[in-house]
């Protein structure tokens, strides 16, 4: 076992891990941030994605002894000071932009690093960045719609009349 | 203006916020104290014979609780099937025992051969590496068609051989062949409906509890319907009574058909909670997922139709292989039989319509239900062999499906079913409007200008949805009525809680049902909440599929909501002294007719509950009502879709450059609901034609194991907004449910598919390569490129 | 997963003495290696994570003007700090996996896997590139032996690649469709002396270079120089394509990437 001591959602955080104690183990089992979704075990769909240091990363593929002094956000850290939804989060419920919410997520996260580095992406730039991060509820239209519509972006209405 | 609040409105859903900040509560998130883990050892072969299975040095390892193999389940029920079907001679369905591990026998690839129970997952899966297992193996069964030679090696010792049923339906062969005969022209068609996997992100989770205290069980599962877990678990595999029994489906992450069936690991942590007297838990890996998930699709079919001289469908005839894997899984019998052949007449008034399907064992995981299931296969068959026959009769696809358009309703089709009402010619029109098909040709040279080539695919769908009224499934196999059920509770203070059987994961029951509610009330949709999801909590309820829960449980809903009104009415009649029949109910006030005499919800629904002035010799206090419904017929969704593909003749390489259904849904909830269920309908429907293929090798190894080589649609897969229109505005209101609503669910898979193949074959023809009339599923770049250079 | 122990170095030497411990594996940035321990198909006793390493990670140009990359950079990395001075790579680099997996993968991790279908073999052949290790200096043509199978001896490092900047290139990637690694990708590369393609994805033995293409486009860079297909025999026959649309692919790739190289 091995000491670690993270930063998570702003919140000094320390545990004891094993060699093989995944990230997305250590947010889930010990820390109970159940938020962030495992989907699968080759690397793909993306529930699992954090930021580490500001940096997207899927948290089922790194260890957490990996992450010791590293600034970690997950979902659970996403809302604004207040509770309320963030621009992005707020966006996915006003498009619609998710249906079960297991991959959702993952999606805010990817969205809210994609917006950082790219604040007005092209909607090829937007299907194009969410490669890694699989849906299979809504056909990503309205996940896409709302990352185009939380970067400030015109985009269709929700359900034309 | 668009609604704001109720019926009609596109309101935002409220299980979003929990979503959207990680306070979901999933099958995973759910950890019992003291809980110990369960790794399956699965079968690395697909036919084998178990000679012995040895424990013993695996029982000392560390952590170790209990290993159970196939023994220990010898005095338990299988794995029922909820649907027999009868074969064309009248016999029933061969029905192979299921069990929850394997005896004697492994069947297919991820077949359980034991279980081990211990402290810790990693400490179960590395004693499971300890167990010794000798089988001996058989060759496996993997082709259908090889699966029904004679001699062929059996996947069950005990039946005669690897047919499970013979069916046939519709049309007699006398009539059927006679309309052959005389047919002016017969276009043929042979084609694969591809296996699928239907891969809900959220892998699926069993967590068994019970408590000696007083005998009871629970099982929370990644389940659709709950309830059918309980009375299949509970009844046949168990024997536990159902008041001992509850079933818990928090937050389920998708479905699509692969979570309404009864699977062994729920069977198996239920049992091992009380053997271990420990709560057990089991979570799946993707990599198991796809090997012990219910498969869907995989149909091999041959259809013929035949046309007059003026191009009048005078018969279809079908003759299908319908793959149902190693065991016959919940609901499997019944997707190639009645939820298939009875949607073979299509949108046509086609005089004769013959089906015909052989259901085969094979070496492979169990095939069942997948969203659409056996509406897309048939969907697929006919649209494709009408597109085929537009083609060599040089006529348009769109005029030939148009000329023989169902117009009249009620139809009764060659096939069973009875059509209550539709407008097939409004939604081919909305499609032709939408698609801007005359901008067609130059949209075609602007591709052929880069090298590429266009083509246009359409195609119509209907579908049998809102499954199903209980005395017609009845007749047809169904072992269950498939009705459901709401309990409205009006609370003291006007707050409403609504129990339904429907469960909802990912279809915004949650805020859909209240609109409904509040709306025949008239107070705020705040004030209502659904409770879904716990067989403890909620009276009954057959649960999510078939595009059902607004049609089914929804009119369920209804009525018990009618049932409050009418209570309601009474208990303001008394404190308005004045009779229930002169009340009004209207925005939530209850109003004499006619007076400005009038008593707020809330007054009523207080005095309801703590009665100082009330009528206690005629009504009882208290205001909460159950109804159970059950549907008059199906509901007949059907729309128009249309596909614009560029295919890369260099690579073979297709996108979808514009897509566009019309769908007819009937009445409409929530607008952005509704769409949001097309696009990842349609997503699936592209998947299915593009991209996913679940393969097997000859040896029944399976190919496509995980993400890896199954090819999910991503993002990129899809065409951008400005070329992508989902309509609903058609909507011909269901004739036989309260709220004239049909289901949108399904609809997106069962439209897309032909819609994207009929596009690449008009691809390929623009370019040159007449020769390539089909091209199997998914229509992958190599199979593009084999297709235009004749491999 | 199997139990292990994890050790985070910061320096190559710490790291290579780590290295000698029984059925010690080094750890880069995991993409690939821990969905392979998840699978229990390895059983390290320790992982040796070459994360914590800053004298392996960073693109620079070195004195004779290639671009030397530490070979624990991330893709995401090279794809941003790459862009000018050598762009083909860059876009390369910038299109391997997903964003997520480009922000942990490196560089060293992936030539050391050596995937068949992997991107980053295809520029080293492709530019010739050399790969430094913590003892020596290995020349790609001699570095790349079939699939899976490298020159690396156990317990060495990939400290550094270093890519001699052509005078034009272009990767062009046919993506197979459910895993998105390369179903075929060419790296295409003009130097002064000649022109080099390397071919990714298609063959059984790995990445290779595609030799008749090379002689064609050294005498000719344009797309209409590109020799007929390669033979079908020995390229990757799957799920996803035969091995004579695997080859088939190779020429329409080369030629494609010419094309783009201008």
């Amino acid at each position: 076992m091995t000491k670690v001591t993270m930063t998570v959602n702003g919140k000094t955080v320390s545990g004891e891990v094993k060699g093989n104690t995944l990230l997305t183990e250590f947010l889930r089992e010990d820390l109970r941030l159940t938020g962030t979704h495992v989907g699968c075990d080759t690397s793909q769909c993306g529930a699992c994605v954090v930021h580490v240091n500001g940096e997207a990363v899927k948290s089922c593929t790194m260890f957490a002894a990996e992450a010791d002094g590293a600034e970690v956000k997950t979902i659970e850290g996403m809302a604004n000071a207040d509770g309320s939804l963030s621009v992005i989060q707020q966006a996915f419920q006003d498009y619609h932009g998710l249906q079960c919410g297991f991959c959702t997520p993952g999606m805010v996260m990817s969205a809210a690093a994609l917006l950082k580095e790219n604040p007005k992406p092209t909607e090829a730039e937007v299907r194009d960045y969410l490669e890694g991060n699989i849906c299979r509820c809504t056909g990503y239209h309205n996940i896409v719609r709302a990352i185009m519509a939380a970067s400030g972006q015109d985009v269709p209405a929700v359900a034309a009349e | 203006m668009p609604k704001d609040h109720g019926i009609g409105a596109s309101q935002k859903r409220r299980e979003d916020v929990r979503f959207l900040t990680g306070a979901g509560n999933y099958t995973d998130d759910i950890n019992v104290h003291g809980q110990a883990y369960v790794h399956f050892l699965r079968s690395d072969m697909a036919h084998g014979k178990i000679n012995s299975i040895d424990t013993s040095a695996a029982e000392g390892m560390p952590g170790v609780v209990r290993i159970f193999t196939g023994k220990d389940f010898e005095g338990v029920g299988g794995l029922p099937c909820g649907w027999q079907v009868t074969d064309k001679n009248g016999d029933p369905m061969k029905e192979p025992p299921h069990p929850v591990l394997a005896q004697g026998k492994v069947r297919h690839v991820g077949d359980p051969i034991a279980a081990v129970v211990a402290d810790s997952l990693e400490q179960a899966r590395t004693a499971a590496e300890a167990i010794v297992v000798d089988i001996e193996e058989l060759p496996a069964v993997v082709d259908m068609a090889k699966a029904l030679q004679s001699g062929a090696t059996k996947v069950h010792d005990d039946l005669a051989d690897n047919l499970c049923y013979d069916w046939q339906f519709g049309t007699d062969t006398a009539t059927t062949d006679a309309a052959f005969k005389n047919a002016a022209h017969v276009t043929t068609l042979e084609l694969v409906n591809n296996r699928l996997v239907a891969n809900p992100m959220e892998p699926r989770v069993a967590v068994g509890d019970y408590s000696r205290a007083n005998d009871e069980h629970t099982l929370y599962t990644t389940s659709q319907n709950p309830h059918v877990i309980r009375l299949l678990m509970g009844a046949f595999v168990l024997g536990i009574p159902e008041h001992k029994l509850r079933v818990v489906a928090p937050d389920v992450g998708g479905g699509f058909g692969t979570k309404i069936f009864h699977y062994a690991e729920e069977a198996f942590c239920t049992f091992a909670a009380k053997a271990c007297n420990r709560p057990v838990k089991w979570t799946s890996t993707r990599s198991e997922a796809f090997m012990s998930d219910a498969h869907g699709r995989d149909h091999v079919t041959k259809i013929e139709l035949a046309l007059d001289a003026d191009n009048n469908f005078l018969a279809v005839r079908t003759d299908t292989l319908a793959n149902m894997g190693a065991y016959l899984s919940t609901f499997s019998s019944s997707v190639p039989t009645w939820l298939h052949g009875t949607l073979m007449a299509g949108n046509y008034k086609t005089p004769a319509v013959q089906v015909n399907v052989k259901a085969v064992f094979t070496n492979t995981v169990p095939v069942d239900a997948y969203r659409g299931a056996g509406r897309p296969e048939a969907t697929f068959q006919l649209e494709r062999v009408i597109d085929k026959a537009a083609r060599e009769l040089g006529v348009d696809p769109i005029a030939l499906r148009r000329q023989n358009f169902i117009t009249q309703f009620p139809y009764a089709t060659p096939v069973a079913v009875e059509y209550d009402t539709g407008d097939y010619e409004a939604t081919m029109a909305k499609m032709e409007e939408l698609m801007d098909i005359p901008g067609f040709a130059a949209r075609r040279a602007e591709s052929e200008k880069n090298g590429k080539l266009r083509g246009l695919g359409v195609n119509c769908f209907i579908e049998a949805c809102g499954i199903a009224p209980s005395n017609l499934v009845g007749q047809l196999g169904a072992r269950a009525g498939l009705y459901d059920a709401a309990t409205v509770r009006v609370n003291a203070t006007g707050s409403i809680s609504v129990m339904v059987g429907a469960h909802s994961h990912g279809q915004g029951h949650e805020t859909v049902f209240p609109q409904v509610v509040a709306e025949m009330l008239g107070i705020d949709e705040s004030m209502v909440d659904i409770v879904h999801g716990d067989t403890s909590k909620i009276p009954f309820g057959m649960g999510t599929y078939g595009s059902r829960s607004l049609a089914v449980c929804g009119s369920a809903m209804v009525r018990a909501t009618e049932k409050i009104i009418n209570k309601a009415k009474k208990i303001a009649g008394h404190l308005l002294e004045a009779s229930d029949s002169d009340i009004e109910l209207k925005d939530g006030k209850f109003t004499v007719a006619g007076t400005d005499k009038s008593v707020a919800w809330g007054d009523v629904t207080l005095a309801a509950y703590v009665p100082h002035n009330y009528p206690l010799e005629e009504i009882e206090p208290g205001l909460e009502e159950t109804a159970f419904y059950d549907p008059a017929n199906f509901t007949y969704p059907a729309g128009a879709y249309a596909c614009e593909v560029e295919v890369d003749p260099d690579t073979g390489k297709v996108t979808i450059e514009k897509f566009v259904s019309a769908d007819d849904f009937g009445n409409v909830v929530n607008p952005m609901i509704v769409e949001g269920q097309v696009h990842g309908g349609i997503a699936q429907g592209i998947g299915q034609a593009l991209l996913e293929n679940c393969a097997y090798d000859e040896n029944g190894q399976l190919l496509s194991a995980s993400y890896m080589d199954y090819a999910m649609p991503r993002a990129d897969d899809i065409p951008h907004m400005a070329n992508y229109v989902v309509d609903h505005s058609c909507q011909t209101p269901c004739t036989h449910n309260p709220l004239g609503v049909k289901g949108c669910g399904e609809a997106g898979a069962i439209g897309s598919p032909p819609t994207v193949v009929n596009a690449v074959i008009d691809a390929l023809h623009s370019g040159g390569h007449t020769h390539v009339n089909h091209i199997d599923m998914p229509v992958s770049p190599s199979r593009v490129w084999a297709a235009i250079n004749g491999q | 997963m199997y139990s292990f122990d994890i050790q985070r170095p910061t320096s190559v030497a710490d790291a290579v003495a780590a290295l000698g411990a029984e059925e010690a594996q080094a750890l880069g940035g995991g993409q690939t290696l821990i969905p392979t321990l998840k699978q229990r198909l390895a059983a390290p006793s320790v992982l040796v994570s070459l994360g914590a390493i800053a004298e392996i990670k960073g693109v620079c140009t070195g004195d004779d003007g290639a671009l030397c990359i530490g070979g624990g950079t991330t893709h995401a990395t090279v794809a941003k700090e790459a862009a000018s001075s050598y762009p083909a790579l860059a876009s390369l680099a910038g299109h391997i996996g997903d964003p997520a997996v480009r922000n942990r993968g490196t560089i060293g991790g992936s030539l050391a896997n050596n995937d068949p279908s992997a991107c980053y073999p295809a520029a080293a052949l492709g530019s010739g590139a050399t790969i430094v290790t913590n003892t020596r200096s290995i020349a790609a043509d001699d570095y790349f032996q079939g699939m899976f199978a490298t020159a690396l001896e156990e317990g060495e490092i990939i400290t550094e690649v270093r890519f001699p900047v052509p005078e034009k290139a272009t990767y062009m990637k046919f993506e197979q469709p459910a895993s998105r690694f390369a179903l075929v990708g060419v790296f295409v590369a003009k130097y002064a002396d000649g022109v080099r393609v390397a071919v990714t994805g298609a063959s059984e033995d790995g990445v290779f270079r595609w030799t008749e293409a090379e002689a064609a486009l050294s005498s000719n860079f344009s797309a209409d120089a590109v020799p007929a297909a390669p033979s079908g025999d020995g390229m990757i026959s799957d799920l996803h394509g035969s091995g004579a649309y695997r080859a088939h692919l190779v020429a329409v790739m080369t030629k494609r990437a010419v094309a783009a190289a201008g």
